[in-house]
């Protein structure tokens, strides 16, 4: 018989037992709504977490710095054969461009005192690149992020902007004024020189001799326009020097260069240019050199290589990478669990398949006799009866997925009302994906079938001439 | 066997039996025969004679414990389930005494299924269920359901039905036995009237020797599974 006569014959033939028939297809059609819900509520969680890691800025970076350590108060390695790179400009450039990564920044954290309405305060800056407008800590900002990536302007985390004024709404367009110190390389000056206007100055014992000496440090003040509050704080995971407080676009932190304690150590007493070329050849570096790169990538799955290849370039590295891992893994089991939960429901409506099909041969004995008479095949006969719990399988799965939508559409509903109350933003919880709506049914259709070889087997086994026997 | 018929069917030695528990029901035991193509014959025989389970064997329904069962050359016994199939699909069509036809299924739909069963192809098929069922007189009942049927126009969607592949041999068990006197009749009637216009084969399994005298050409007997005698109508 052709399969489409088959489809046919059988859908005619489950809507004569209207009421049996229907109620095995929704027994399916609940089972299928299980499994879907339960794996888009696996699902929508792990994308919300998913979602809200990669947005804090926690899981998708990775710190680089020199391998004596961050603050270069560590312990010099004297393992260490070779020179420890420099993590400047250069380098800056070069992990830039290492595949997979997204964008690479100095941690630029200077401790300031602010004028606020004439009063002081003290406190830490950091520079934010342009990137960090998208992370989750802006995603509640009183005000906007900066209108330019070296605007003149401030945003202050909420409870420093408390002290400057309780009604914080009042801050925005407000004037501020960071007052801090600037660090002047003071290298191939003549012995005995020093810049002009130099408060202070640190100095090697070699910048006697004409070389490339040290820095200056001087007193610089900006005025920023504040435009924005926000609760929290970007990056909040990695920080070492104390929170940050306000925080201006990097561009602008980069050219308060503070002094760096590194770059006292590193340059340019470890790096004595060749006496020969002493001067302009011997400058140590064209760029100022960075305590802390942060390196964002574009997918967390790139941390390792990321990582991997910066530690090749002879920098150490600091990254969640094993948190990430083991909150991959944890879901993975999540949703296998929730996936077998599921899928009890499906296996106990499979069972119900066979009964319906079981009572339907029993019921439908002489009509397979008569079938057969008029020259059905075993084949023929199994197809049938296959095709019943197909059709069964088919239209339950659909049901049973536009069933579990409607549930997770209805928990999304009840969990961001309860959301709402507790004023917090609106989430996804639960989340339909189209593998998911094609799976369940693909599933529904296979567990149906194989509901329906027992039966169908039966079946075709019938004698007719025994069958047509019974009056 | 009529001499100027070729032979359509044969049947060598056949025998069906069944295991009881310990005993051996000899259903059909050792019955050798041959019918002519066209030619109409009558199985004759008493309740649980055998000749229901004859002509299961004819039919290909069923299968000879030993024995052969030569149809147009083949040995049915030999055949595979799925050509024995086939030869129930397209060489032979079968009526019943309870009619069988499927009672959810309207009189277009039960005479459909043996052309879904073929592959006829959808277009043709509407054509041979109105030929089908202009030979037997019912092409006003096509939509009905066989239990708004009397039991006449039953056993004329059966026999249409038998008839709608167009098979060689038409194979009737009792075909009278659940209806009237005249009824019966205008069905018996109604098969001599193919078997005569179309030269469809008949074997008709009756225990009413009067009715087979009127229309078969040739009577053959059955006891206990054997055949007892053979011979020409009075």
């Amino acid at each position: 018989m052709k399969t489409y006569d088959l489809v046919e014959l059988a859908s005619r033939n489950l809507r004569e037992s209207v009421l049996r028939n229907s109620l095995t297809t929704l027994g399916i059609a609940v089972g299928v709504a299980s499994l879907v819900a339960m794996l888009s509520l696996g699902i929508g969680l792990q994308q919300l977490a998913n979602r809200r890691l990669e947005h804090s800025g926690l899981f998708d970076s990775v710190l680089v710095f020199t391998p004596r350590g961050p603050e270069g108060f560590g312990p010099r390695r004297a393992a260490s054969p070779a020179e420890p790179r420099r993590l400047d400009e250069s380098a800056r450039q070069e992990i830039s461009r290492i595949a997979g990564v997204a964008e690479a920044y100095p941690e630029i954290r200077v401790p300031t005192e602010v004028r606020y309405n004439g009063k002081p305060f003290r406190t830490v800056v950091e520079g934010l690149p342009p990137s960090a407008a998208e992370s989750a800590a802006m995603e509640g900002i009183q005000g906007h992020f900066f209108s330019k990536p070296d605007a003149a302007e401030a945003i202050l985390q909420a409870d420093f902007a408390k002290e400057l004024d309780p009604d914080t709404a009042r801050l925005r367009g407000r004037p501020l004024t960071l007052v801090y110190a600037e660090s002047v390389s003071i290298g191939n000056f003549p012995p005995g020189r020093s810049p002009t206007g130099a408060a202070a100055a640190g100095r090697s014992p070699r910048s006697d001799r004409g070389e490339p000496a040290g820095f200056s440090v001087l007193r610089k003040e900006a005025t920023l326009t504040i435009v924005g509050v926000t609760e929290s704080q970007p990056n909040a995971g990695f920080e070492r020097f104390g929170r940050a407080r306000i925080f201006v676009p990097l561009d602008l932190a980069e050219k308060m260069i503070p002094p760096q304690i590194s770059a006292l150590l590193d340059s340019p007493v470890r790096q004595p240019a060749p006496p020969a070329q002493a001067g302009s050849a011997g400058r140590p570096t064209d760029g100022p050199l960075y305590a802390t790169l942060i390196v964002r990538v574009a997918d967390v799955k790139n941390i390792e290589p990321v990582e991997n290849a910066i530690k090749r370039m002879g920098f150490s590295t600091f990254s969640l990478q094993d948190a990430t891992r083991n909150l991959r893994q944890f879901f993975a089991v999540l949703d296998l669990f929730l996936g077998i939960f599921g899928s009890l429901a499906l296996a106990v409506a499979s069972l119900g398949i066979i009964n319906t099909l079981v009572m339907a041969i029993l019921e439908r004995r002489r009509e397979i006799g008569i079938l057969k008479a008029l020259g059905a095949s075993d084949r023929d006969v199994k197809g049938l009866f296959f095709a019943e719990a197909g059709v069964m399988g088919l239209v339950g799965g659909a049901a049973g997925v536009a069933l579990g939508w409607a549930i997770g559409h209805t928990i999304n509903l009840g969990a961001n009302i309860y959301l709402q109350r507790q004023n917090l933003p609106s989430q996804t919880i639960w989340l339909v994906p189209w593998w998911l709506v094609v799976g369940a049914i693909a599933f529904s259709l296979v567990v149906s079938l194989l509901a329906g070889l027992y039966p169908a087997s039966r079946a075709a086994r019938l004698d007719p001439a025994q069958t047509l026997k019974y009056e | 066997m009529s001499d100027a018929a070729p032979r359509i069917l044969r049947a060598e030695r056949v025998s069906r039996h069944y295991a009881m528990g310990s005993a051996v029901i000899r259903a059909v035991d050792e019955v050798s025969l041959e019918v002519g193509a066209g030619e109409f014959v009558a199985l004759l025989g008493s309740s649980g004679s055998g000749k229901s389970t004859l002509l299961n064997l004819m039919g290909g329904l069923d299968r000879p414990t030993s024995g052969a069962m030569v149809v147009a050359g083949r040995d049915l016994a030999t055949l595979g389930a799925e050509e024995l199939a086939r030869y129930r699909r397209h060489s032979v069509g079968m009526i019943f005494q309870s009619f069988n036809l499927v009672p959810r299924m309207t009189v277009e739909e039960n005479l459909e299924l043996p052309l879904r069963l073929a592959e006829v192809e959808r277009g043709e098929r509407r054509a041979r269920v109105e030929e089908a069922l202009d030979r037997v007189g019912l092409q006003a009942r096509l939509r009905h359901r066989p239990s708004e049927l009397s039991g006449g126009e039953q056993q004329r969607v059966a026999i249409a039905r038998a008839l709608v592949n167009r098979p060689t041999i038409l194979l009737a068990d009792e075909p009278t036995g659940n209806l009237d006197s005249r009824t019966g009749t205008e069905i018996l009637t109604l098969i001599e009237e193919i078997n005569r216009a179309s030269g469809t084969t008949v074997v008709l399994v009756t225990h009413e020797e009067a009715r087979a005298d009127r229309i078969a050409k040739r009577k053959i007997f059955l006891a206990d599974g054997r055949l007892v005698e053979e011979r020409k109508p009075n």
